[in-house]
C-alpha cells in the first residue's frame, strides 16, 4: 500500500519502528501518523460509533473530525491522525468488544435501530426530569466513552509566558504569510501550529498554482510551503512553534499547549487567526462506512504519507478539490471510476476538468451519490441522476465497483477561537459558513483580532497568502512599524486581492464579503 | 454560450483558430493553448519573452498572436493547468509537446497510445524529445510524433 515511487514527491521515510494495534505488531516508519501507518497496514475500521457501533474509518486526517479516536498508550480518545508513531506505542479500538473489526455488540444493531430510530434520543425519556436522567445513565453505559483512566495523572505541567506584538495562530499559507509580513517590518512575531511542520494543507498540494507570477504560480504548492517557510524563518524576531495547539485565546492572550506537555501563555497586542477550515460530510446512505473519506483525507494519506488510498475510487464534487484530487490518484496509479457533480455543470476550473476527462475519468453533472454499498468497507457507490428539483430520477442508478469514496463538497471555515474573543460573526454561503465580520485591512469587529485564509472564508491558498499579507501589514502597522513604507505595501496588497477577485471566480467571494464587511474605516 | 463546462472538454467551436498551415511546417513548433475560461491565470503571459501572449488582465483567457510565437516553449513549461501544446508539421508528420507528469518517465523511442480531449484512444504515435523532468520541477515535456491530421486531436499519451 506505500507508494515506493511517484511523479512529483518523494516520500523520505524514517526509521523503521513497530507500533501494537490490539497487541498486534504493526510495522510503521517514523514521522507517520498513527492512523496513515495503521491504514498502510491494511486497518480500516479505526472506532466504532458510540450508539450504534457502526464501524467508523478516518475522515478528515487533518484532526478536525473525530472519526480515527482510540486509545493510545492508556490515553484514550486520541485522534491517531495528529499523533506519529514511535516504537512501542500501543494502540487499541475503544467501544467494542474484542475489537473495532469485529464488534460482537453490533449484533443489536439492527435491534437498537427498530426500538431507537435516529433522532428518537432527542424524544424519548423526555417527559420527567427523573426517567430522563436514569435512561441517559443507562445509554451512556451501553455507548462508553472509552476507557479513561481511574485517576488524575500526577503531572507537573511546564508554564511558559511569552510576550510578543503579533500572535499567529495557525502556520498555513495565511498565517505564514501574515507573519512574514508583520516581521519584515521588525514586529516581534509567534506562529504556533499544531502540526510538527509548517505549510498548512500546502503539504499536500503537488499540482503547480494558479496565479500571477507575483504569488509563484506555476509553482507547485509544496514548492510554496518551502519557500514561505524559509522567508518566515529569515526573520529573527519570528518564533515559530510547531506541535502547539491553541486552545483559548482570552482578550489579547492566547492559551496553548506545546509537543503536549507545556502550556503557553501567550500575552500579543495583537492576534491573527489563520486556523484554516473543515471538510464538509454530504448526507446520503452508509456516509459512516470506512472508505467514504473527505478528499483532503486522502491527499494527506497519499501525498503526505505516500499511501494509497485504495484501488479504485469515485469523486463526489466537481470543485477544483475533486478535479485536483482525481489527477493526483491517478498520478499515484490509482484508477478513478468517475466524478459525481450535482450542479449541472463543473465547478473548478476548466482545464482542471480536461486534464483528468483527456485521461479518461467520466465526469457526470447533475448526478449525485445515492448510498455507498459495503458492510465493514465500501465496495460499491449506486449514483444517480437528478432532476431540476435536484430528486434522483428512478431508473437513473448506475452502480460503480469502487473501494472507496472522497467527499470533496467544499469546506467550512474553523471558526471556534473567532467565539472566544466575542467577534461578531455572520451566516455567509458564499463564504463557507459562519465567518466573522471583518474590515478591509482583515480586522475583526474586536480591536487586534485579525483573520486570514480559510477562515475569513473558503477560498484557496493564494488568496490565503494575499489577506496573510494584508492583515500581517496592518497590524504591524498599527503597532507603529514600518512608518510610510508598510503603508505603500499595504495599499499595494489591497489592490492586489481585489484584481485578483475580480475575474467571474472571484465574484461570488466578492458577493459573500459584501455581506460582512466592516465599515469601520481605519486611518492609514 | 458553449456547454464545455457540462462536458469537461472542448469540442471544435469552442477552440480558438488553429494556427495557419504555413506556420505548422515553418520548422518551429509554434503554441496552441486550450485555456478559454476566464480564471484568475497568467504565468503563461508572465513568461513570454516575445510578446505572443496578450492578455487585457489576470482574468483574461489569454490570446496567442501565432506569428510573434517562435516556439520557444517557455510558456508551456510553467502553465499549471497542462493547457498548453506545440504543434507542428515536418515531412509530412505531425508533432504534438504535451506536459507529462506519471511514471514511467517517458524516453525518446518510446511507443505510446494516444488519446484525444474525450479520453478516446486515438491511434499510436512515438516520442521523438523528451526533457528530463527533473529540468523542469518534474514535468516531463515530451513530443510524440503522429499522423499530422491528429494534432488538433492528441491531447494525452499514457506508455503501453
Amino acid at each position: 500500500m506505500r507508494l515506493e515511487s511517484h511523479p512529483i514527491v518523494d516520500f523520505k521515510r524514517g526509521k523503521e519502528v513497530t507500533i501494537y494495534f490490539n497487541g498486534k505488531p504493526v510495522k510503521a516508519y517514523e514521522g507517520e501518523s498513527v492512523a496513515a501507518a495503521l491504514y498502510a497496514a491494511g486497518v480500516r475500521v479505526f472506532s466504532r460509533s458510540f450508539r450504534f457501533h457502526r464501524p467508523r474509518g478516518f475522515f478528515c486526517a487533518i484532526g478536525k473530525c473525530s472519526q480515527c479516536m482510540m486509545e493510545v498508550n492508556g490515553v484514550p480518545n486520541v485522534r491517531t491522525c495528529k499523533i506519529y508513531v514511535k516504537d512501542g506505542m500501543q494502540i487499541r479500538t475503544q467501544n467494542s468488544i474484542p475489537d473495532a473489526e469485529n464488534d460482537a455488540l453490533a449484533i443489536f444493531d439492527k435491534i437498537i435501530d427498530t426500538v431507537f430510530p435516529h433522532g428518537s434520543h432527542y424524544k424519548k425519556f423526555n417527559r420527567s426530569a427523573k426517567l430522563r436522567e436514569f435512561a441517559t445513565k443507562q445509554m451512556r453505559k451501553l455507548a462508553g466513552f472509552g476507557n479513561p483512566p481511574k485517576s488524575v495523572p500526577d503531572v507537573d505541567a511546564e508554564y511558559e509566558i511569552i510576550e510578543t506584538d503579533v500572535a499567529v495562530i495557525g502556520g498555513g499559507p495565511g498565517g505564514m504569510s501574515a507573519a512574514i509580513h508583520a516581521g519584515k517590518y521588525g514586529a516581534r512575531v509567534i506562529v504556533m501550529d499544531e502540526n510538527p511542520f509548517l505549510g498548512g494543507q500546502l503539504v499536500k498540494q503537488t499540482h503547480r498554482f494558479f496565479g500571477s507570477a507575483k504569488e509563484r504560480a506555476g509553482t507547485r504548492g509544496i514548492k510554496i510551503a518551502k519557500i514561505l517557510e524559509e522567508e518566515l524563518l529569515s526573520y529573527d524576531n519570528v518564533e515559530v512553534r510547531k506541535e502547539t495547539k491553541v486552545f483559548g485565546v482570552y482578550g489579547n492572550e492566547v492559551a496553548a499547549v506545546e509537543k503536549d506537555r507545556k502550556l503557553l501563555r501567550v500575552k500579543a497586542k495583537k492576534i491573527v487567526i489563520a486556523t484554516g477550515a473543515y471538510e464538509r460530510t454530504l448526507i446520503f446512505e452508509n456516509n459512516d462506512l470506512p472508505g467514504v473519506y473527505g478528499a483532503g483525507g486522502v491527499q494527506t494519506l497519499m501525498n503526505v504519507y505516500g499511501i494509497k488510498p485504495g484501488e479504485r475510487g469515485l469523486i463526489i464534487g466537481s470543485g477544483n478539490v475533486g478535479l485536483i484530487l482525481t489527477y493526483q490518484l491517478l498520478q499515484a496509479g490509482v484508477d478513478v471510476a468517475a466524478i459525481v457533480e450535482a450542479m449541472p455543470r463543473v465547478g473548478g476550473y476548466f482545464v482542471h476538468a480536461a486534464k483528468v476527462r483527456r485521461l479518461g475519468v467520466p465526469i457526470y453533472t447533475r448526478h449525485t451519490i445515492v448510498r455507498a454499498v459495503g458492510n465493514k468497507r465500501v465496495e460499491g457507490a449506486v449514483v444517480a441522476q437528478l432532476d431540476d428539483r435536484w430528486q434522483p430520477v428512478p431508473g437513473t442508478e448506475k452502480k460503480f465497483d469502487v473501494d472507496f469514496i472522497c467527499v470533496a463538497v467544499g469546506l467550512s471555515p474553523a471558526h471556534e477561537l473567532l467565539y472566544h474573543v466575542k467577534a461578531q460573526m455572520k451566516f455567509v454561503p458564499e463564504l463557507g459558513g459562519l465567518v466573522p465580520l471583518r474590515t478591509k485591512y482583515n480586522e475583526t469587529s474586536v480591536e487586534g483580532i485579525y483573520v486570514a485564509g480559510d477562515v475569513a472564508g473558503i477560498e484557496e491558498a493564494t488568496a490565503a497568502i494575499m489577506e496573510g499579507r494584508i492583515a500581517g501589514l496592518h497590524a504591524a502597522m498599527s503597532l507603529g512599524y514600518g512608518g510610510e513604507d508598510v503603508k505603500k505595501e499595504l495599499e499595494e496588497a489591497v489592490k492586489d486581492i481585489e484584481a485578483f477577485r475580480a475575474g467571474p471566480f472571484g465574484e461570488r467571494i466578492c458577493h459573500g464579503l459584501e455581506k460582512c464587511t466592516l465599515e469601520k474605516e481605519v486611518s492609514l | 454560450m458553449s456547454n464545455y463546462l457540462e462536458r469537461g472538454y472542448l469540442e471544435r467551436e469552442d477552440l480558438p483558430p488553429f494556427p495557419p498551415e504555413e506556420r505548422l511546417t515553418s520548422g518551429k513548433p509554434v503554441a496552441y493553448i486550450e485555456c478559454v475560461q476566464p480564471i484568475p491565470c497568467s504565468p503563461c503571459y508572465e513568461s513570454c519573452r516575445f510578446d505572443a501572449i496578450q492578455m487585457d488582465n489576470i482574468n483574461d483567457p489569454p490570446k496567442l498572436d501565432y506569428e510573434k510565437c517562435t516556439g520557444c516553449m517557455a510558456c508551456i513549461r510553467v502553465c499549471p493547468g497542462l493547457a498548453i501544446f506545440m504543434l507542428q508539421i515536418k515531412d509530412g508528420k505531425g508533432y504534438v509537446t504535451i506536459q507529462y507528469e506519471f511514471l514511467p518517465w517517458l524516453q525518446k523511442g518510446d511507443r505510446v497510445k494516444l488519446y484525444n480531449r474525450k479520453g478516446e484512444e486515438v491511434g499510436e504515435g512515438t516520442v521523438t524529445w523528451a526533457l528530463n523532468p527533473e529540468r523542469n520541477d518534474r514535468t516531463q515535456l515530451v513530443t510524440i510524433e503522429m499522423n499530422k491530421d491528429l494534432i488538433y486531436e492528441v491531447r494525452a499519451v499514457r506508455k503501453r
